[in-house]
């Protein structure tokens, strides 16, 4: 057993995991996306991003590019909870609601693709 | 560029990590903390406050308690993570700049500062194994007949002393090793422009290693290497290495040419191009009378037994013969410097002195020596080092050789023309006469400036004029080579040395020879012929001129009016 696979597999699939919790829910409700998720979610994803870092495979290269994918997202994500709450004067409504937990689906499906990545990577070693 | 990447990326790692690790506790601990505002109600802070709060609080810029005053509470927390925070990112701060400070990671920008460098040369280019003194040498003479080169050398003052030198092309150098296949490859072995490989270095396991690299990455490519001994020699020989050259060999055969064939000799300096200014005077070694050989090394074995077999008397004068072996004729132990020695050698009797040490400054010694004891002597120095030059020029020998240069000379003979060398081989085959016929001839095309050599290939990318004309059924012969373009009664200021058709070498060809494409010349004369005859090679107009002695008219509207002026008539 390698030290490194279980780190990075655990937080690639944590940061899907945690993504998919924020997700889930009414779109449009304020109570069903909590604040601290998309928080943990930003920060496991940063860290599976940087894991990613120094991989000199293919495998490693597109894992890497989801992660990307997957973080550019999520900062819009949590941009537009900033600018809602924060800078504009209507505060949380519905449709910005909608449009942030919108942005984390898509981060989601990037961390889809890692983890689908990742498994078949483990099936190819066959060892 | 990918290796520095993932050089970086790799080393980051970790820092990063808990770089975000700790942001992300301290943000959250902010967050969960109860507070109150300004007027005392109960306020938690919000995700992006506490990230702006933890962002300028971890870089030690410290904007005060926002947005309002904290409590006890929260300040127990803001010390504990104040300490965590600037400790962590000067870790990551550090991390970096001892990574840019690392010598991997610098040795790996200069790899790639090199070899993109080298990636972007557009003209053909050597690559130069070894930048000791011979390769000093040849990188001088190569980039003096403006071609490129590229340096692999393993010791840093080298490569330092490349980058002081003023040459006159850049030469891209690299510290590293010529036996790595990959360094090979950043030097260009690999590169469509690349001509050849030239391994120079002081030991003959890298130079052989070097040989087999290039053969079997690159086929194709020429490859020519020092040897010193046959051993080396045969080995390099085996796996179709195409020129290996021997300082101590090279100089002998020289020696022999000289004796043999004066004439010869001094056309072979002339043309190898050891000196660029003046026509040298011939030299005349004298081949009555007895001989001494100052050093029984490499080179004194190699001057021996050319003496030997000229079949003149030698004694040799050797510090350590139990050492150096005893050479079968007369052998006096001494160091040649003091006069006794040289007196027992019989300095005042013999006619030629040979000073083959490997130390100048015993050279020198030698000469001054015997020069004062017999001032009629013919003296043959060896100088062993570049910087020792302006010493020999004062002490005004009759032959004086260096090995370095002579390698230097003689393998940019073999990269920049091949034909001259095959030239003086074959050369070798004449005798005296025809070579001072042919002294003759050069000293009066030339006049006082020692000529340039060149190589003519007749085909469309060189001589389209030339291919064209002889397509379109025209006989070219190689007197209109030779023809001034600005004056087609003169003839250019220099002499066809050799003729080269499907392996048939002719040396000296006659005037009327009709060229076909493929042929290969081989010139020598005054550096302006070189552009003039290119100017009639390249230039239809010009071949019409020297051809016809009239120039036709260049646009198609004066061609067109000629012919219908010309129909009448």
């Amino acid at each position: 057993m390698n030290p490194e696979k279980v780190v990075f597999g655990f937080f690639i699939v944590l940061a899907l995991t945690l993504n998919f919790g924020f997700f889930v829910g009414e779109i449009d409700n304020p109570d069903h996306h909590h604040v601290y998720e998309l928080f943990a979610v930003i920060v496991v994803n940063l860290i599976a991003t940087i894991l990613k870092f120094g991989d000199r495979t293919q495998m490693g290269a597109v894992l890497l590019s989801t992660s990307l994918v997957a973080l550019l997202q999520l900062f819009a994500a949590a941009l537009v909870w900033v600018m809602a709450e924060h800078v504009s004067s209507d505060g949380m409504t519905p449709s910005v609601m909608a449009s942030i937990v919108s942005l984390s689906g898509g981060a989601m499906l990037a961390n889809v693709v890692s983890v689908v990545l990742l498994v078949i990577e483990t099936v190819m070693l066959r060892r | 560029m990918d290796n520095i990447f993932f050089i970086v990326m790799r080393r980051m790692r970790a820092p990063l990590i808990t770089l975000i690790s700790v942001y992300a506790i301290a943000i959250l601990g902010l967050v969960l903390i109860p507070g109150q505002d300004a007027a005392g109600n109960p306020y938690t802070m919000d995700f992006f406050h506490a990230f702006y709060f933890v962002s300028f609080m971890a870089s030690t810029i410290g904007f005060g308690e926002i947005p309002f005053e904290f409590t006890d509470g929260q300040r127990l927390w803001v010390t504990i993570t104040i300490y965590t925070t600037v400790v962590v990112w000067l870790y990551s701060i550090g991390t970096i700049i001892s990574l840019v400070q690392d010598q991997s990671f610098k040795q790996a920008l200069r790899e790639q500062r090199f070899a993109s460098r080298v990636r972007r040369l557009r003209d053909t280019f050597y690559i130069i194994c070894g930048y000791g003194e011979t390769g000093r040498a040849l990188v001088r003479a190569l980039t003096d007949h403006d071609q490129l080169a590229v340096v692999l050398e393993e010791k840093w003052d080298r490569i330092n002393t490349l980058r002081m030198e003023n040459l006159r092309q850049f030469v891209p150098g690299l510290c590293g090793n010529a036996g790595d296949p990959d360094h090979m490859l950043k030097a260009g072995l690999g590169h469509p422009r690349c001509a050849g490989v030239v391994a120079l270095s002081n030991s003959n396991e890298l130079n052989l290693k070097v040989a087999i690299t290039t053969k079997l990455l690159r086929n194709e490519i020429r490859v020519i290497c020092r040897a010193d001994s046959h051993d080396v020699e045969d080995n390099m020989a085996s796996f179709g290495t195409d020129h290996i050259v021997d300082p101590f060999d090279l100089f002998s055969l020289y020696l022999a040419t000289a004796f043999q064939a004066p004439c010869l000799y001094l056309i072979q300096e002339w043309l190898s191009g050891y000196s660029r200014d003046q026509l040298e005077e011939p030299v005349y070694p004298p081949r009555e009378g007895c001989w001494i050989v100052c050093g029984y090394g490499r080179f004194g074995k190699a001057v021996y037994k050319r003496l030997m077999d000229e079949g003149i008397e030698t004694t040799v004068i050797e510090m350590s013969p139990e050492k150096t072996g005893k050479p079968p004729g007369l052998c006096i132990k001494g160091r040649g410097t003091e006069a006794v020695t040289l007196k027992e050698a019989g300095v005042e009797t013999a006619v030629g002195l040979v000073a083959g040490t490997d130390d100048d400054v015993n050279n020198l010694s030698i000469i001054m020596t015997a020069r004062e004891l017999n001032p009629e002597l013919f003296v043959i120095a060896r100088q062993n080092h570049q910087e020792n030059k302006a010493l020999f020029e004062a002490v005004n020998e009759d032959m004086l050789m260096h090995p370095s240069f002579i390698i230097a000379n003689r393998i940019r003979m073999l990269l920049s023309t091949p034909l001259l060398s095959d030239f003086l081989g074959l050369a070798l085959f004449n005798d005296d006469a025809w070579a001072c016929e042919l002294a003759s001839t050069i000293a009066a095309v030339v006049e006082v400036e020692a000529p340039i050599v060149w190589e003519v290939e007749i085909d469309t990318a060189t001589a389209p004029a030339l291919c064209s004309a002889i397509a379109a059924g025209n006989t070219i012969t190689l007197k209109d080579m030779l023809l001034s373009p600005r004056d087609r009664e003169q003839l250019l200021s220099c002499v066809a040395l050799m003729h080269v058709r499907d392996e048939t070498r002719v040396l000296l060809p006659e005037q009327d020879l009709v060229l076909k494409p493929g042929d290969r010349l081989l010139f020598c004369g005054k550096p302006t012929a070189d552009s003039k005859m290119r100017w009639g090679m390249l230039n239809e107009n010009v071949l019409s001129y020297i051809k016809t002695g009239e120039a036709p008219p260049e646009g198609a509207l004066w061609r067109m009016l000629r012919r219908i002026h010309r129909r009448p008539g």
